[in-house]
């Protein structure tokens, strides 16, 4: 069977960082961390790190620039922006597919666990225990190899490209996710939600879609939001079963100018462009949890 | 069915009603006539919440029969919907939904689970939100409003199902001092109209001034019950004159 797996094709680059990215990354998923990084960093912590960055990279371009030999560090990644930032709309596109699939899944999963039906009970329990104790580059794996390229729905033939998987395969963490969510959500809710309505004569699908859900949506918010900059900050993970997005562009950026000292500089910037875009999602989440646990 | 107005339009015969090995109703029986107030005292953990809980269903009951209008609560083939038009009931903590205006409130249940036409509703909706003098509080939401004006709006939330009768749990026992007034006002305005109201509470005050009948719980039986009069100056038990002793 063909592996998508794809390697630089200068051996040169394989050594070093390839193994060493993976378990970084992979250990980059569990909500847990993400929380933990987005309660400690303040918004003067990341504009520090944000600079801390920038002025790293000044410096190696001064220094290129000072020896006069090449284009300098900083002309180069401005040279491959335009590609990164191809890169980068994929890693988008890819995160905000996963996150609308494993929400709506994850809403579902959720509600069924805490069904009256004990037997679904479980089973929804089952399958959220599982999805959310896996790791997510095993599941993007299964998915890239156990989904047929194309499906056969009556007659016509619906494509099934890699990158549509990879969105499969993280949507299914971010269902788990959702799914514990969503039953925290409802059972935090006082009992007495249920008993008036009850008492009122709503049925039981009646009080959940009118009394209860939109109860759960403001203290869904937050941690929904922090899923979804854990999330981005994974698709990274989808280079590795040969979907294209900003690593593997990096990578065949770095593979082209075949230049040792470009490597650190390029990946901190691959770095800046996640922190540019996770770190106000995570501000205002944090924002968010602030007014609503006043508020309650 | 074969109930008319003058069989009682609540009888409970016997109930029985365990958690588990705990037994907490050993054989309770209590009819009601329409247009009665009746209060039931007594000290907690008697089992009086868990009583007035099983006449609407909320919880079930081991032993015995509960009818509401001659039809029985307790029947596996009872139309829930049937039983929550006839039986309205106000909670303790209100339990009014948060994310719904006072007049929302009130509008949501006859609206949704009556299907009735909004116009209609929302007149009658005002109409009750007037009647327990909460005008221009329509378009407050739960936070914004007192303990004793949240449990007004879950008497008119209730109201609004047009229900034969009402239960009160405790309906006072979580507010200020300075606003079960208003809402002892309200409840007493309906027993004046002639609804059937059965009540669990500790104002004993409240009880003598509007009950018909006084019912006196203890560890899950009924130990004395009568006219407020009689029950409160010529009580005979033991129990419930200890009970007395130390509430009035």
């Amino acid at each position: 069977m063909y592996l998508p797996l794809k390697l630089p094709q200068n051996p040169e680059q394989r050594p070093g960082y390839m193994p060493v990215l993976l378990p970084m990354k992979s250990h980059a998923a569990p909500v847990g961390v993400g929380t933990m990084v987005q309660s400690f960093l303040s918004t003067k912590m990341g504009l520090f790190v944000l600079a801390a960055f920038l002025i790293s990279l000044g410096a190696a371009s001064y220094a290129q620039a000072a020896s006069g030999a090449q284009l300098g560090t900083i002309a180069l990644l401005w040279k491959w922006t335009p590609l990164l930032a191809k890169g980068f709309g994929f890693n988008v596109l890819i995160s905000i597919l996963s996150m609308a699939i494993g929400t709506v899944l994850g809403v579902c999963l959720g509600i069924l666990q805490v069904s009256p039906n004990g037997i679904i009970r479980r089973v929804a329990w089952l399958v959220t225990q599982f999805f959310r104790n896996s790791p997510w580059l095993v599941l993007l794996f299964y998915c890239i190899l156990l989904i047929p390229f194309e499906i056969e729905v009556f007659g016509t033939t619906i494509p099934f490209p890699g990158w549509l998987k990879a969105v499969i395969g993280l949507s299914l963490p971010v269902m788990a996710y959702m799914s514990e969510y969503m039953r925290g959500a409802i059972q935090s809710l006082p009992s007495g939600q249920w008993e008036s309505a009850d008492s009122l004569g709503f049925s039981r699908g009646q009080t959940m879609r009118m009394v209860i859900l939109p109860q759960t949506v403001k203290r869904l918010l937050p941690p929904w939001m922090n899923l979804y900059a854990v999330l981005t900050m994974a698709t990274p993970l989808v280079s590795i079963v040969g979907v294209d997005e900003i690593m593997s562009f990096a990578r065949a950026a770095l593979a082209s100018e075949n230049r040792v000292d470009l490597l650190i500089p390029m990946y901190l910037y691959v770095l800046c462009w996640f922190f540019i875009y996770c770190f106000p999602i995570s501000g205002l989440t944090r924002r968010l949890e602030n007014r609503f646990a006043v508020k309650s | 069915m074969s109930w008319s107005e003058d069989k009682p339009i609540v009888s409970i015969k016997d109930v029985k009603k365990s958690f588990g090995s705990l037994e907490v109703l050993k054989g309770v029986s209590i009819d009601i006539m329409k247009g009665e107030v009746i209060c039931i005292i007594g000290p907690s953990g008697s089992g009086k919440s868990t009583l007035i809980r099983c006449i609407n269903a909320l919880n079930d009951i081991q032993g015995g029969s509960i009818t509401v209008e001659g039809r029985e609560v307790h029947d596996e083939e009872l139309d829930k919907l049937e039983l929550r038009k006839k039986v309205g009931m106000v909670f303790q903590q209100y339990n009014l939904f948060p994310h719904k205006t006072a007049l929302q409130n009130v509008m949501m249940a006859p609206l949704k689970v009556l299907k009735e036409p909004k116009a209609d509703v929302e007149k009658r909706a005002r109409a009750l939100i007037k009647k327990v003098r909460l005008e221009g509080k329509e378009n407050s939401y739960p936070g914004e409003l007192s303990g004793g004006q949240q449990q007004r709006v879950a008497i008119a939330r209730s109201l609004a199902m047009r229900p034969d009768v009402m239960l009160f749990d405790e309906v006072t026992a979580a507010l200020d001092p300075e606003t079960v007034k208003e809402v002892l006002v309200t409840i007493k305005d309906l027993a004046a109209e002639g609804m059937t109201c059965i009540l669990v509470t500790h104002e004993m005050g409240f009880a003598r001034e509007v009950a018909d009948h006084i019912y006196f719980t203890d560890k899950g039986v009924i130990v004395e019950h009568g006219a407020p009069e009689e029950f409160f100056d010529k009580a005979s038990d033991p129990r419930t004159k200890e009970f007395l002793s130390q509430v009035l």
